[in-house]
């Protein structure tokens, strides 16, 4: 599958389906390309002749018939009844798709700028979440090195779903509409901030899948790919079991007073994840639209209006509120990373029980 | 030139200063002569053309290869959407408002427009918007970055170059508002004696469907976009969840609007082409009745179908349903469109000058655009297409090989008409070989490369869309290069030429081919009379 999409240069139909209701939605249209096709022939086909046999020459007179009812009849009622004999499969078909009910893993996707969030909220491996972020890298992007084999179709965390089985996804977003797209699934939902839908879908062989978000979500819209690994039953419980272990790794003790250090080396991650994309490794940002924090005001002022920033974004613009997306930990990690990064030298350091006490 | 004595038709007789209007820049400024109007709407939408065209150059040439060359995503974004927005109320709808101008009172033996100075400010409200949309990619933030259809929340976050697309969209309504109410009172008032509604060019009709449309939808994007603007900055949440709205909300209102708004593009080159296609057959339109019919049909069905734009939004399965049987059923009235243009050419005596040329290039591509619409139309597919490139190359091939080629073949068939010289038919016919080639080799290849899932609007790819992608952008620059062929030979044609007669087409029908060529500045002073 991986090899087969890298060398499909010059693939002129969807991709291979891998889905019962993909496969559908592939014969249909396919059908109706046949259907399409005969009648272009057949009107194109008169329209021709025409063409060659009508011309203007020497001799030539138009006829000046201009109505024939019964002609007109037919090309009306014709094609009413093609139609009707279209619309049959296809209706069965959305029923079909709109039909997310007795799922056996249910998975939130969240769309954020720009990335996603997954929660794996009902069947094995509940409890599980994670975002997922594009990993190609920026030399890449920018041209500075040659492009990978799955250029702009990488990210960290892949889903992981089981063969075979009916997983039902959740979409909504934190900030602006996005949309959950895996060509291969034939699936498609927006994600709607403030809402939920639902979309579903059942792999029928194992592979790893890409889609990429296919609504505008602004700067970086092209940038937040969907990679769904599809795995045997065996591997998707060693995978839980993984994912379970290292959550419980990495979970913080709510009560640990951490050191700057810490706070540093855990914020230049949150931030390389969540804020980069806009304010730039560098902390340059891209102003006007995306100012930069090396230097800025908020980022060199009381920590308290800088926590006020993070926590709760800034309104009417792309500065999303970060209170729903991190934990109490990261975003003091990343606030103290931001004051004594680049040429910031607060020196004072944020602690995670002062980022919950903000909260209440 | 004008020493005529007098003439039977009815246009200025008996004195010279036929003109006797102020020269120089006031008479363009303060002219309410339907002709001047009308030229300066079809150059003005050329400009815009031009300027949305270098802004899909500069897009298609960032697409050239994977990874970020040219241009930045956010510029990127800015660009797609002043694309999309000038491209349709720019270049588009004022090109169709010049030809209604200039031909509407020469096919109905009226005088002039009904209402001279609105029509006047029709067209001086269009400068002002051309220049707030175009100014706003250099303010702080930068233009709209949203695309079109400036979805919320995206179009929440944005900075002011937002609030002045709004304030442009705005003043564009109000002038196309002002101009449909203009040809409403035009059409039902000023016909010559005789011209029954049903016995009026199909281009009259093609325009009075227009006009209604526009009448009823531009104020619902108003609408919208006024919502938008509060929702920005008085602090109401109309569109935003958190507040008790819905994003969701603006998609229904503006694709109530949107939909609508894509026949009124396209309508207006319906009439045209009806007209081109019966004079190079030199035969009358076939089935002249069922086209009126068809017309009207599609406009009535327009407000039926918005949210087939909307599949993937989540809406309930009997919606989707309901939505996806009445697009499709728009198919029927336009394939009578198509089989009463062929039904035109059968048997006739055909002859393939550049409006012929144009005309049958716009049945042919305007026909595949139909069907990859009947494509996108079955939900269960539109799922699969929607936001990639798929869509793309529908809306092109019904909007450019559409709108774009109508409106050529109504220009070149009224060129004559216009200047008074016959245009260089070879160049002419260059222009659309040209044309056509290129443009099936931008958009074409976008097809595949949507079926293949690449979305649309982005700024980047993944490297299997390289090949098309790079057709598609040699393909957009001859397309766009071509395009200065057309204006060296409008700008000859002007100049000089061979002269033209009153009817420079032998099978043309109409009044507008009773007054000389050039059309004088005042024509039918005596109304004609229809038998």
């Amino acid at each position: 599958m991986l090899t087969q999409i890298a060398n499909a240069a010059y693939q002129v139909n969807f991709q291979e389906p891998a889905t019962k209701l993909a496969q559908t939605v592939y014969d249909l249209h396919m059908m109706m390309m046949y259907v399409c096709g005969a009648i272009f022939v057949g009107v194109f086909g008169v329209m021709f002749y025409s063409i060659v046999r009508h011309r203007k020459a020497p001799g030539r007179v138009a006829a000046t018939f201009h109505e024939n009812t019964t002609v007109e009849i037919l090309w009306t009622v014709i094609p009413t009844i093609i139609l009707l004999f279209i619309v049959w499969p296809v209706t069965k078909t959305v029923v079909a798709m709109r039909d997310a009910t007795s799922a056996d893993i249910t998975i939130k996707a969240t769309g954020y700028q720009w990335k996603w969030g997954y929660d794996y909220i009902k069947g094995e491996g509940e409890g599980i979440k994670f975002k997922s972020v594009l990993s190609t890298p920026r030399e890449q992007i920018e041209g500075k090195a040659p492009k990978g084999e799955h250029y702009l179709l990488e990210v960290d965390n892949h889903v992981v779903v089981p063969v075979g089985k009916k997983i039902r996804i959740l979409t909504t977003a934190e900030d602006v509409i996005h949309s959950w797209f895996v060509p291969a699934f034939a699936v498609k939902q927006d994600a709607i901030p403030g809402f939920i839908r639902d979309t579903s879908f059942r792999a029928e062989r194992e592979g790893t899948f890409r889609g990429q978000c296919a609504e505008l979500c602004g700067k970086d819209h092209g940038f937040m790919p969907i990679v769904v690994d599809v795995v045997s039953a065996d591997k998707y419980s060693d995978w839980v079991a993984e994912q379970k272990t290292k959550m419980a790794a990495v979970a913080d003790d709510p009560a640990k007073v951490w050191t700057m250090d810490e706070l540093k080396t855990r914020g230049e991650s949150v931030y390389a994840q969540n804020c980069a994309a806009c304010h730039q490794p560098t902390g340059k940002g891209l102003p006007p639209a995306f100012p930069a924090l090396d230097g800025s005001k908020i980022a060199t002022g009381p920590k308290e209006g800088h926590l006020d920033r993070v926590l709760n974004g800034k309104a009417g613009t792309a500065m999303a509120a970060f209170g729903k997306q991190l934990s109490d930990v990261e975003i003091a990690a990343v606030v103290t990373y931001e004051r004594n990064a680049w040429g910031n030298k607060v020196g004072d350091m944020v602690q995670p029980s002062e980022v919950k006490a903000l909260r209440q | 030139m004008n020493t005529a004595t007098t003439t039977a038709n009815g246009h200025s007789v008996g004195h010279d200063d036929h003109g006797h209007h102020p020269t120089g820049l006031m008479r363009w400024i303060t002219t309410t002569n339907h002709k001047d109007i009308g030229t300066m709407y079809l150059w003005f939408s050329f400009a815009m053309f031009l300027v949305g065209g270098c802004m899909a150059l500069t897009i298609r040439s960032e697409l050239f290869q994977p990874g970020l060359q040219i241009v930045r995503p956010e510029f990127f974004n800015q660009l797609t959407t002043l694309h999309g927005l000038i491209m349709v109320f720019g270049a588009i709808m004022p090109a169709f408002v010049g030809f209604a101008n200039w031909m509407l009172p020469l096919q109905i033996g009226a005088s002039d427009m009904a209402f001279g100075r609105m029509n006047n400010l029709s067209f001086w409200l269009l400068p002002p918007a051309a220049l707030l949309l175009t100014t706003s990619l250099f303010v702080p933030g930068g233009a709209a970055a949203a695309g079109w259809t400036l979805y919320p929340p995206l179009t929440i976050q944005l900075g002011m170059g937002m609030d002045m697309a709004i304030f442009a969209i705005h003043i564009l309504g109000i002038s196309s508002i002002m101009g449909s109410i203009n040809i409403i009172t035009t059409i039902f008032n000023l016909r010559a004696p005789g011209m029954t509604l049903m016995k009026m060019p199909l281009f009259c009709w093609t325009w009075l469907v227009t006009a209604f449309l526009i009448i009823a939808v531009m104020p619902v994007f108003a609408g919208a976009v006024t919502m938008l603007l509060t929702d920005r900055h008085f602090g109401t949440s109309f569109f935003s969840a958190a507040g008790g709205g819905d994003p969701v909300l603006y998609q229904h209102i503006f694709w109530f609007f949107g939909h609508p708004e894509v026949y009124i593009v396209i309508i207006p080159g319906f009439g045209i082409v009806s007209h081109v296609i019966s004079t190079f057959s030199r035969k009358p339109l076939f089935g002249y009745a069922s086209m009126v019919y068809a017309v009207a049909a599609i406009g009535i069905l327009s407000f039926t179908v918005w949210a087939h734009h909307m599949y993937t939004t989540g809406m309930p399965v009997t919606a989707q349903l309901y939505f996806m049987y009445a697009t499709m059923f728009i198919a029927v009235p336009t394939g009578v469109k198509i089989f009463n243009w062929t039904a035109t050419m059968w048997r006739g005596s055909l002859s393939f000058e550049t409006p012929m040329l144009f005309a049958i290039g716009f049945i042919f591509l305007f026909t595949i655009g139909g069907f990859s619409g009947l494509v996108l139309a079955m939900a269960a597919v539109d799922v699969q297409m929607q936001d990639t490139y798929y869509v793309v190359a529908h809306f092109h091939y019904t909007m450019v090989a559409g709108a774009l080629f109508s409106a050529f073949a109504g220009a070149y068939y009224w060129l004559p008409k216009w200047t008074g010289h016959m245009y260089n038919e070879k160049l002419g016919q260059l222009h659309f070989w040209l044309t056509f080639i290129f443009f099936n080799m931008t958009f074409f290849v976008q097809h595949f490369l949507g079926l293949a899932g690449m979305p649309r609007r982005i700024p980047d790819y993944a490297v299997q869309f390289t090949d098309f992608n790079q057709i598609s952008t040699i393909g957009a620059f001859g397309l766009g290069l071509s395009q200065l062929l057309f204006l060296y030979v409008v700008i000859t044609c002007i100049k000089g030429g061979p002269k033209a007669p009153a009817k420079p087409w032998e099978g043309a029908e109409g009044l507008e081919w009773d007054v000389p060529s050039p059309a004088p500045y005042h024509t039918w002073e005596v109304q004609p009379i229809v038998k």
